[in-house]
């Protein structure tokens, strides 16, 4: 029950985003590049959150960063789960030699910090929104493909693997109907880690000056522009925050409930 | 001809040990066989070795034939055509030879759609069909493995074995993960089943009296090797080596214990 009520306010809070990320595509206060309003205006009648230092109104740049935070976590996992995935899987299947070889690779990458990876990526392909999916998906890969090679070895040692074998059933098949869904649970609630981790990824990127360029507001960015200006007027720097949170927390609760539906040995036993 | 024939099987690992040593014996058309050992005698391994299922990182040598069909050194191929519709394996322990997330009557069914080509209706009534044989009620199809005890877990696992008609059943200890009473159940099961089919069963165990009540003839391995062939009763009226004679003596004390009948 308590599990349902975690599904529950995950699925609002993500609801939530996703939905000020859409209304976004049709209408916002004031168009991306207006800066007609006064500077650091308190919030009011006519700019309801306020403005920034530029006269840009807050409640506009905070919805198109909606819009870019869940492009960039969708697609930041996506990437990962489909390189990582893929490459998790061969590893898991390969042979000796080929899988010590891939699991050294993947330390290595691991071992680069995600952002340092990230700046390298948009250091060869420029700053923008498709850098930073890439360059965060690729970081993400490494990781989601350790965990992947893992949970895959452990499946396949299992008689029921080696059963499905002896009656002769195809590797194809052993994959789509053992393999992925036993390691999908644990997939699931990482990958949503990832998402979190992705949408904070980009936030980190545009605070260095390094995601999609203005008038692109991520909250990144709208954390940084405001940084100068937190004492005079703080709902510059809180606003985006808060969203910021509100997502992470949304997708982390929603995989954990996503978790337990996707799991028959968890149903009935909270 | 027979219907499994090994000669001379030997399995090492890849840095030189060896684990079952220049072992031979065969198994005619609805014959059965016991293989006994203690833990680490190489049994399973001869088990797996037959149907070519060693884990990676073990090699076997010598000649085993499956219906006439070399098994070592085959291709995955002309192995997967063997497995299943001429050899079955039903392992040890049924809560990891059942996918936990897969509802049984999806697993029964996998062997007959791909063996039979069954689809529809006609799976889903083979799957009822073959539940029935192993005495599980029907609504354990719609049951995961989670959710049925261990000894209808092993029906089910047996279900599975037995869904493409085998020619040649192989239980690797099928009965020692369950609890007494209902051992003898699943025994019974299996030994009806294996009779009503006419199958030919190679039965791996630890346990002399478990053997003894499914098959006549046994294989006595240590550690790797057999030390003894031959009719059980043969081997518990006269051991001969110290090993056989070691593992008799255990299994009347245990059968005394028992008040059974061996």
């Amino acid at each position: 029950m308590r599990r349902r009520v975690f599904l529950i306010a995950g699925i609002v809070l993500v609801a939530l985003v996703v939905g000020i990320a859409l209304v976004s595509l049709f209408w916002t206060p004031f168009p991306a590049a207006d800066t007609t309003g006064g500077r650091l205006e308190g919030p009011g009648a006519h700019h309801l959150l306020g403005t920034d230092k530029l006269g840009r109104d807050l409640l506009t740049r905070l919805m198109i960063g909606a819009r870019i935070a869940v492009a960039v976590g969708l697609g930041a996992v996506a990437l990962g789960a489909v390189v990582g995935g893929v490459a998790g899987l061969l590893a898991g299947f390969a042979n000796r030699w080929l899988d010590d070889t891939l699991a050294a690779l993947l330390d290595i990458l691991i071992a680069f910090p995600t952002l340092l990876l990230a700046m390298l990526v948009v250091a060869a392909r420029g700053a923008s929104l498709g850098s930073a999916i890439v360059a965060i998906g690729l970081a993400m890969s490494a990781i989601v493909a350790r965990l992947t090679r893992v949970l895959v070895k452990r499946v396949l040692a299992m008689d029921y693997v080696t059963l499905a074998r002896t009656s002769g059933v195809s590797w194809p098949r052993i994959v789509t109907a053992h393999v992925l869904p036993n390691i999908w649970p644990t997939m699931a609630v990482n990958l949503a880690l990832q998402f979190g981790l992705a949408v904070l990824a980009e936030a980190s990127l545009s605070y260095l000056g390094l995601g999609p360029p203005p008038p692109n507001a991520s909250w990144g960015r709208l954390l940084q522009e405001a940084q100068s200006t937190v004492l005079t007027a703080p709902i510059g720097a809180i606003a985006p925050g808060v969203l910021l949170v509100v997502l992470v927390v949304g997708v982390n609760l929603l995989a954990d409930g996503l978790r337990d539906v996707a799991d028959p040995t968890r149903r009935g036993h909270r | 001809m027979s219907l499994l024939t090994v000669s001379d099987l030997t399995v090492s690992t890849a840095d030189g040990r060896t684990l079952v040593d220049g072992l031979s014996f065969s198994i005619a058309k609805g014959h059965r066989l016991g293989l006994i050992g203690e833990s680490g005698s190489g049994k399973s391994l001869t088990a797996l070795a037959v149907t070519g299922l060693l884990p990676p990182g073990l090699r076997a040598s010598g000649t085993v034939l499956l219906d006439g069909t070399p098994v070592i050194g085959a291709n995955e191929r002309s192995l997967n055509r063997l497995r299943g519709r001429v050899a079955a394996v039903v392992f040890q322990e049924p809560s990891t030879a059942l996918d936990p997330l897969m509802r049984l009557g999806n697993q029964v069914a996998e062997p007959l759609r791909r063996h039979q080509g069954l689809r529809g209706a006609a799976l889903r009534a083979a799957v009822a069909s073959a539940l029935e044989e192993v005495a599980l009620p029907a609504r354990v199809a719609h049951a995961y493995p989670h959710e049925v005890s261990g000894g209808q877990r092993q029906r089910a696992a047996i279900a599975m074995a037995l869904a493409c008609r085998p020619a040649l059943l192989i239980a690797d200890e099928p009965t020692t993960a369950l609890d007494v009473t209902v051992q003898a159940e699943v025994l019974a099961l299996l030994d009806r089943l294996v009779a009503a089919h006419d199958m030919a069963l190679l039965f791996v165990s630890h346990d002399l009296a478990v053997v003894g009540k499914v098959t006549d003839e046994v294989v006595v391995l240590s550690s790797g090797r057999a030390v003894r062939t031959g009719p059980l009763r043969a081997i518990l009226a006269d051991p001969q080596d110290d090993y056989t004679a070691a593992l008799v003596a255990s299994a009347r004390r245990l059968d005394e214990a028992l008040g059974g009948a061996l």
